[in-house]
């Protein structure tokens, strides 16, 4: 029996379907996979990608600025208030963020500019193009 | 003069009929607005359902409810109103009603010997306020004719600061909630301190759950965007009830003026009549002055007067068949 997926962010439901192997990184840093037949799980998602291998092969990915998992019973539903699948995100403009935050660190713009990049970086991993 | 009077009302019924075209156009468009609206708050809700079954689950499995926004803050003497009405007029009591409701709340506060403070969301309460002479601290516009989930960010941020530093005894919502497109009512909700859901102490925690970091962190993680939650879906609400709110204002404004209409022109046509009446009256009275003043009783102007009376030489100048006789 396959997850049953949703990914909902507060305006609306981004993606709903089965998928077979949920992979998101938990706010402690480590990846962490579910399968059919996991135990409950509640977390804290990281700013990062969620990636579900889906039922009838393929994969769907997202970009998750932080946010929550919570699996049960073979549902896996995951809150975020900003995340984007990865086929709307505009990859020019995630690099060219990328370059802004990772000067603006350089110039000393520390907890903006930290959290801008790492949204950048979780978009271009989402994208499949993080070098 | 009368036919003065029917260039008046002409002018007034084309006005009328200006209006109507445009309070009818408002309408249509409060219309589609608020389906959607509503469909916005429909696809709002899984989010809000979720983070809350989620936060059952965290105090079910003991999470500490120790978080800054859970707490009461019982040495601050400020009460704060976040208060919802629209930037535009033309729906009705709308703004009216929250604004009331607020005022209410305010008054009820003040009565128990605390100073508020007011956070306004939308024009009409800041022009409301500012023109009572009261302090508003934070003014937000131009996001409840369609908001988006930043705006519920940027309202929860002013006040959450406030609030977690003690300088806040409570914040109450003042909005209007969205029942049908027939029915909204505006309420006064308390905000801050969060209420969390009662959870029955005796379930104990669900079996076999694991947390990642612990209960309370995630706890301390969720509740912020739990209160940027409630805050969309009172935007939300209070945005279909104002498109709702203009829809009905609009409609009543067509009718009102379909009604001047009619009753304007069957004005406008009596005075027409008058006037055709008195043009009439004036020409018999003008004839018969005129005949009486020839000498006939009774007679006339048409029949007792002649052509080859009135111009006898033009006639036999001109029309020879005439003078053959």
């Amino acid at each position: 029996m396959p997850l049953a997926v949703e990914l909902v962010s507060p305006e609306r439901t981004l993606f709903s379907g089965d998928a077979t192997i949920v992979r998101a990184r938990t706010v402690g840093g480590g990846d962490i996979a579910f399968l059919p037949g996991h135990t409950p799980f509640v977390g804290a998602l990281a700013t990062w990608t969620v990636e579900f291998t889906l039922e009838g092969g393929g994969s769907e990915v997202a970009a998750i600025h932080g946010g929550f998992i919570e699996v049960s019973n073979d549902h896996v539903k995951i809150l975020s208030d900003l995340a984007e699948l990865a086929s709307t995100i505009d990859i020019e403009r995630a690099r060219r963020a990328e370059e802004k935050a990772r000067a603006a660190i350089q110039r000393g713009d520390d907890a903006e500019a930290e959290g801008a990049l790492a949204r950048a970086t979780a978009r271009i991993a989402a994208v499949g193009q993080l070098s | 003069m009368a036919g003065g009077q029917e260039r008046i009302l002409r002018r007034r019924i084309k006005s009328v009929e200006s209006t109507k075209k445009i309070t009818r156009a408002m309408e249509l468009i409060a219309a589609t607005r608020v389906v959607k609206a509503q469909e916005r708050a429909a696809s709002a809700r899984p989010y809000s359902d979720e983070i809350t079954a989620v936060i059952v689950d965290l105090i079910r499995a003991g999470a500490a409810k120790e978080h800054p926004l859970l707490r009461d803050n019982p040495e601050a003497r400020t009460a704060a109103f976040v208060v919802i009405t629209s930037d535009r007029g033309m729906c009705g009591g709308y703004n009216t009603n929250v604004i009331r409701a607020a005022e209410r709340s305010i008054a009820a506060a003040r009565a128990k010997g605390l100073d508020f403070s007011l956070i306004v969301v939308g024009k009409k309460a800041q022009k409301h306020f500012r023109f009572q002479g009261l302090a508003v601290d934070a003014a937000f516009e131009g996001m409840t004719d369609q908001p988006i989930y930043d705006n519920a960010r940027e309202i929860a941020a002013a006040v959450r600061s406030r609030y977690e530093t003690g300088e806040l005894a409570s914040v109450e919502l003042a909005y209007t909630r969205f029942f049908s497109a027939g029915t909204q009512q505006a309420v006064v909700r308390r905000f801050l301190p969060l209420e969390v859901p009662e959870v029955d102490p005796d379930a104990g925690p669900t079996a076999d759950l694991e947390y990642e970091p612990s209960p309370t962190g995630i706890l301390n993680e969720i509740l912020p965007r739990y209160l940027e939650s409630r805050l969309f879906s009172a935007l939300l609400d209070a945005s279909a009830s104002e498109h709702a709110s203009r829809q009905r204002a609009m409609k009543a404004a067509t009718e009102n003026a379909e009604d001047l209409k009619t009753s304007l022109s069957r004005i406008m046509n009596r005075a027409r009549q008058d006037a055709i009446t008195t043009e009439i009256m004036e020409i018999v009275g003008g004839a018969e002055a005129l005949g009486s003043s020839k000498g006939g009783k009774h007679d006339l102007l048409p029949s007792h007067l002649s052509a080859e009376h009135l111009f006898p030489d033009h006639l036999d100048r001109t029309d020879h068949s005439a003078s053959i006789h």
